[in-house]
């Protein structure tokens, strides 16, 4: 392969069946992939990172300072967003939090460097989809739980005047539809479109080397601190795409619990 | 021009979208440090808005993204 120069920036998002390719449950098949494989990590390194966090120690170590930051911050982003009522998705909306987060970060884990390669599963909408599903569920299942048919008046708003009512109310449903898509497809591009970048830019680097000293120079090296840059920034976007998840989620959830 | 040559043109049409979100993108943050700088006291309570505002304008760009990626793989 090394005579082929040419990178495949999207390559890097193949399934691979790592197990079970034939599996099938009515025509489907459900191997387990490295997609789920890194669902797996991400589920397994939450649960050590919270389990070593349980303590309960009145004087916090290190550790348990950190779990509860973030149960913390997920409880005070559910008090400004939802107020009292939002105390009890607090689990859920910390998972959420935790599980998103700790997938953008594993998959930008340099563990190429030791021959094992990170799979980004929230870079597949199918991933992010089944995540934006399962919250617009929750809203739809506590707003009618909670408010019956009146959830309905959610697509109203108080003072609209009587004729301004069916183009409002349309406009609002398309609104609140939508936002499952939005919610999923944010995460899956952003989360995507940073790969593909790092990608195109470590083509660059290595078509650089390969060119010459002098191409090296020129196009190589610059990439490569480009690409320093960009990885950082990468950081930042992995933590800014789990908070806004977690926060849209929330901002939903106000909207079932408390209408307008 | 042909069919495959069209849908490049496009996909580098759809990169404006994107160029034209990091402008919002920049506003959002711009105005809100602003806005933070005159009464920095209020400026915590208000970043929950300055994230949702961030998604909003953000969400616009990467659709013009999806568009190129449609155009260009699909």
């Amino acid at each position: 392969m090394a005579a082929e120069a040419k990178l495949d920036p999207m390559h890097q998002f193949q399934l691979e069946k790592l197990a079970g390719a034939d599996w099938n449950i009515a025509g489907y098949n459900v191997a387990f992939t490295n997609s789920a494989l890194w669902m797996a990590i991400a589920t397994l390194a939450l649960i050590v990172f919270v389990a070593g966090g349980m303590k309960r120690a009145v004087v916090p170590g290190r550790w348990q300072m950190a779990v509860e930051t973030f149960t913390g911050f997920i409880d005070g982003m559910l008090a400004a967003n939802v107020g009292k009522a939002g105390k009890k998705y607090v689990p859920y909306i910390f998972s959420l939090f935790m599980f998103i987060l700790f997938a953008n970060f594993l998959g930008l884990m340099p563990l190429g460097v030791v021959g094992v390669h990170a799979f980004t599963f929230t870079s597949h909408f199918s991933a992010t989809g089944v995540l934006a599903v399962l919250s617009f569920g929750i809203v739809l299942i506590v707003g009618f739980a909670k408010h019956g048919l009146h959830f309905f008046s959610l697509f109203v708003p108080h003072g609209t005047p009587v004729a301004m009512i069916p183009i409002i109310f349309v406009v609002e449903l398309i609104s609140f539809l939508v936002r499952p898509f939005s919610l999923g497809l944010r995460l899956f591009v952003a989360m995507m479109a940073g790969h593909v970048l790092l990608e195109v830019l470590s083509s660059f680097v290595i078509s650089g080397g390969n060119a010459g000293p002098a191409l090296f120079v020129i196009a190589g090296l610059p990439s490569f601190v480009l690409m320093v840059g960009i990885c950082a920034l990468e950081l930042l976007v992995a933590g800014i795409q789990a908070y806004v998840f977690a926060l849209l989620t929330c901002v939903y959830l106000n909207d079932a619990e408390n209408l307008h | 021009m042909d069919a495959e040559a069209a849908k490049l043109l496009g996909a580098g049409f759809a990169a404006i979208g994107a160029g034209l979100a990091s402008i919002g993108v920049g506003n959002v943050f711009a105005k809100f440090l602003e806005g933070a700088l005159r009464n920095p006291g209020a400026a915590d309570a208000q970043q929950g808005r300055l994230f949702i505002g961030f998604a909003g304008a953000e969400l616009l760009g990467l659709l013009s993204f999806v568009i190129a990626a449609l155009l260009i793989f699909a």
